[in-house]
């Protein structure tokens, strides 16, 4: 038996690939920045909170790390409208939001313990030094701690948010149309599965590169002092 | 006038006593000098001054604010009080220009372009204005701390406290410092210096406080408790550093 490769089939539909690829760079984006947030927020309360407040950080960062995201996500797929539903609200959110919630909160805790350990290492003489000047405890984080701890674990945040967009694919499973989804649809529509499966692939492969190269580009402008060369005179 | 008046100051770490009974005033345009060796607690009074330390006992008036470490209160204090670090403490992320407009724009809520003009006026008194746009990896030890000195100043302090800011200088940048600080004394600015440095404790201060101990062990002008130590320890110390 020959094996024939058709990817015209494929190509047809390029209007679901191209819906897909939208779908998930919206998500992933969008996930991305609320987690980042809720990273800077939890990393604060684990370095400076009260004590109640650390531990129930430290309780949301480990339930998330230590179980898988799939269930996270049925858990908010099938649970919370469940849930909105028992305290008397008439809405059903959409499994878009669903999904953005879910991996927000996902990436929030990767994102913490993070973020904590850039902010650990910030020398406590450059928080006496913005005490000294008489600097607010919030503005001492926004504008002295938290600029350099962000540059110090850039690389393994931008690490994490990549995978975290290609983590976004686990989501088809609540019916999102991303791109895993749209590469599902176009096989069962056309039967040329390892076709549908292989341009989807390459595509992920090309948004990881553009996204890592999106990230270098983006520490040039938001952190320059990194690339400045020393020169003493 | 008074512009700093300290009365029965005690302080401990846990067990260990570490400053013991201090009294002492300064006048406004005084410079006074702590001495003593590593260990004495003239660092830590130092920072007693603008409240990085807590105090057990004792009252702290400085600049008119009386120490209160409820924290609005304590920055208000901490508004008229400079402080100058062994380790310059810039911030690595700012520009030498941002650093010293930063607590100005947000303390003192100046606009950006006044920020920038006394940015200037500042860098121009440490004599480093062409550095304006440099980042702080960018310059030397001695410049970053003329940086820090020049940080402080953009507040406009009532008081200055230098921690030790030549210690970690190579010999021949403590020079261009310690002749900041020189000219600031000469122009009026009260100041608390802990140095090492004799020379500049002989020729700059109006008044020297040998520490031994968390104690003050000798206090008096530089011209007599240089020529005429009293106390064993100082005259020990004074043969220490020559």
């Amino acid at each position: 038996m020959d094996i024939v490769f058709q990817f015209g089939p494929v190509f047809k539909r390029m209007d679901l690939i191209i819906d897909g690829v939208t779908m998930t760079i919206q998500v992933a984006l969008l996930s991305t920045f609320l987690g980042f947030l809720i990273g800077i927020i939890c990393a604060r309360i684990r370095i400076e909170g009260s004590k109640k407040a650390k531990f129930v950080v430290a309780c949301y960062v480990e339930f998330i790390r230590n179980t898988p995201f799939l269930v996270q996500l049925f858990m908010f797929a099938f649970g919370l409208p469940q849930f909105v539903a028992l305290l008397g609200f008439n809405i059903r959110p959409s499994p878009y939001y669903l999904a953005i919630i879910a991996l927000s909160i996902n990436l929030g805790a990767y994102s913490t313990e993070i973020i904590r350990a850039g902010l650990e290492a910030i020398p406590k003489s450059q928080i006496e030094a913005a005490q000294g000047l008489a600097l607010t405890p919030f503005q001492i984080f926004s504008r002295i701690s938290l600029p350099p701890a962000i540059a110090k674990v850039y690389p393994a945040l931008s690490s994490q948010f990549i995978l975290h967009m290609l983590g976004t694919s686990v989501i088809s499973t609540i019916s999102v149309q991303e791109l895993t989804l749209s590469a599902g649809r176009i096989q069962s529509e056309t039967f040329r599965a390892f076709e549908s499966y292989f341009i989807v692939t390459a595509i992920y492969f090309a948004l990881a590169i553009a996204f890592r190269i999106i990230f270098k580009l983006a520490a040039r402008f938001a952190l320059p002092w990194l690339h400045k060369t020393t020169n003493r005179s | 006038m008074s512009i700093i008046k300290i009365n029965n100051l005690s302080k401990s770490f846990g067990n260990l006593e570490v400053l013991y009974n201090i009294s002492f005033e300064l006048e406004a345009g005084e410079s006074l000098v702590l001495l003593g060796r590593s260990g004495s607690g003239k660092s830590t009074l130092l920072r007693c001054l603008n409240g990085l330390e807590r105090v057990n006992t004792g009252d702290i008036t400085v600049a008119g604010h009386k120490m209160d470490y409820e924290s609005s209160k304590l920055r208000l204090l901490r508004n008229d009080v400079g402080i100058v670090f062994q380790q310059y403490n810039l911030f690595p992320h700012l520009t030498v220009a941002a650093n010293i407009a930063l607590a100005p724009r947000l303390v003192r809520k100046v606009s950006k372009s006044d920020a920038l003009t006394l940015a200037k006026e500042v860098l121009g008194q440490v004599g480093l204005l062409e550095k304006i746009d440099a980042y702080p990896s960018q310059l030397s030890g001695g410049q970053q701390q003329r940086v820090a000195i020049a940080r402080s100043l953009a507040m406009k302090p009532k008081v200055m406290l230098f921690d030790e800011v030549t210690s970690a200088l190579d010999p021949e940048l403590t020079g261009e410092v310690l002749d900041v600080m020189e000219k600031l004394a000469k122009s009026g600015m009260a100041m608390v210096v802990v140095t090492h440095e004799m020379a500049f404790a002989k020729k700059v201060s109006d008044r020297v406080i040998f520490l031994h101990n968390g104690r003050i062990t000798e206090t008096g002008n530089p011209d007599e408790i240089f020529s005429s130590p009293k106390t064993p320890e100082f005259k020990t110390f004074l043969g220490a550093v020559g």
